[in-house]
């Protein structure tokens, strides 16, 4: 990935995240309880588990959006206090697009490049919507793409500044078989240049193969964690099937 | 890369805010055809034989300022919390301060797009001599502008996720902002006297301003506190 020009000091950088008996509460209902993972530049970790089982937390707690209740998130030898500084490596697609509807794509891509610093911004979108497939349909508002479309338009968004820290909330939804075949190409390319990808997903089938680390969600506590996971869909069953108790392989 | 600096953060909100409306034009129109309306009503309850009551016009206006700008509060961070767009502002490098200051300028200059308008329609309704003083107008108007959408920038943020947020704001805001309002209408009333008397006028101007300060401080004090988890 060639790195984008950036118009001010360079952002510490970090190797490694690492989550350390993370819980997090809201009100009276845990969300999250006492998960520990660890992902290293270089890898794609995945989150997996049922609806309410605490991946969107976690993610929120990794792009320092929330804070963990108790526990600790370590990015390298940075904590989570760095604030502004921390979050330029950080780049998150959510279930949401964080997309403004009235804008065109060029408009959001331009936006958001300037919001993280870009020197050029015009440049880094140009680039943004020929990578999303979308360099001829760039200047119509977003609020007239198919889901799909806007998909793709929210993950160049999410890595238009070239994040170190990629967290990916449902990434697959609404896209295509192409599309979906583009972003795994996408992960895999991601990978290699050493960006740290967690994706939190239901797409069991497609994120099968894809993953160096899973991580099995239940209730908000950890149900299993695997290297490099295979027959995704049958394992992700059996681990499921468990009766609640300590996580392993 | 790193923390975006201050004033180019505050200029993109800003710009992206302005871009949007202009695009849409929602609030803009549903503030002015609110205020309005406002105004109508309370001159033809009101104004008898072209006299309106004394410091009638005055309140009206704040009135329909006040009301016009809770709707436009509401609206932009509505615009913000559907597409979960504001999470992605604060999930950016940018200052959090400098995402407040560029939704609260960008709320003023659509209260004062609205004020252009409303102002003009007080005078012609009410037969008051608002532009007597033109300048001094423009600062009671714009002072009292200022602390309100200061208030109310804040409090619209830190209620976007709640699920009351329409009922919630104005009980939270209008009793904090009652001495920027009532400023604004014994500044405006000042200005209506026969006797024009400037030193009553620069006293509720300098009020306004105190308060303008005060609200914007204590808000970029607070802001990245309340929008934090």
């Amino acid at each position: 990935m060639s790195q984008p020009a950036a118009s001010s000091a360079v952002a510490p950088d970090f190797s490694f995240v690492a989550v350390d008996e993370v819980s997090r509460a809201f009100g009276r209902r845990r969300a999250l309880s006492r998960v520990s993972a660890r992902v290293e530049a270089g890898q794609i970790v995945g989150i997996l588990g049922p609806n309410g089982a605490g991946k969107s937390t976690l993610l929120g707690i990794l792009a320092t959006l929330l804070r963990p209740t108790t526990g600790q998130v370590r990015y390298g030898d940075l904590g989570a206090a760095r604030g502004a500084a921390l979050r330029a490596r950080i780049g998150v697609l959510g279930h949401d697009l964080f997309l403004y509807p009235e804008l065109t794509a060029r408009e959001n891509l331009e936006f958001f490049a300037g919001v993280h610093g870009l020197d050029r911004p015009g440049d880094a979108a140009r680039a943004a919507l020929a990578r999303a497939g979308l360099g001829d349909r760039g200047d119509d508002p977003v609020s007239a793409f198919s889901r799909g479309m806007r998909q793709r338009v929210a993950l160049e968004r999410a890595l238009i500044h070239d994040p170190r820290l990629v967290l990916l909330d449902e990434p697959f939804t609404g896209l295509d078989d192409a599309s979906a075949s583009a972003l795994l190409r996408r992960l895999h390319a991601l990978r290699a240049a050493g960006a740290m990808v967690v994706v939190a997903t239901h797409d069991l089938d497609l994120a099968d193969g894809l993953l160096d680390h899973a991580l099995f969600l239940r209730d908000g506590r950890p149900a299993a964690v695997m290297a490099r996971p295979e027959r995704l869909r049958t394992t992700y069953q059996e681990v499921m099937a468990r009766p609640p108790g300590g996580a392993g392989a | 890369m790193s923390a975006t600096p201050f004033g180019r953060s505050l200029w993109l909100v800003l710009r992206k805010d302005l871009t949007v409306e202009v695009r849409s034009r929602e609030i803009a129109y549903t503030t002015l055809f609110f205020a309005a309306s406002c105004v109508l009503v309370f001159a033809f309850a009101l104004v008898r034989e072209g006299r309106a009551p004394e410091g009638g016009a005055a309140g009206i206006l704040w009135i329909a300022i006040a009301f016009a700008g809770t709707l436009a509060l509401g609206r932009t961070f509505e615009r913000e919390r559907q597409s979960e767009t504001l999470r992605a502002l604060l999930l950016s490098p940018m200052p959090r301060p400098a995402i407040y200051v560029g939704k609260l300028l960008g709320i003023v200059a659509l209260l004062v797009g609205t004020e252009v308008v409303l102002v003009p329609l007080v005078v012609f309704l009410f037969n008051a001599r608002l532009f007597a003083h033109p300048f001094w107008l423009a600062g009671i108007v714009l002072g009292g502008t200022i602390g309100y959408a200061a208030v109310g920038t804040l409090f619209a943020a830190m209620l976007v996720r709640a699920r009351s947020r329409d009922v919630l704001l104005p009980v939270l805001l209008y009793p904090v902002v009652v001495p920027v309002i009532i400023a604004g209408v014994q500044g405006t009333t000042a200005l209506l006297q026969p006797n024009f008397d400037a030193a009553l006028v620069r006293f509720w101007l300098l009020l306004l301003v105190t308060f303008d300060v005060v609200f914007v401080v204590l808000a970029l004090w607070t802001f990245e506190a309340v929008m934090s988890d």
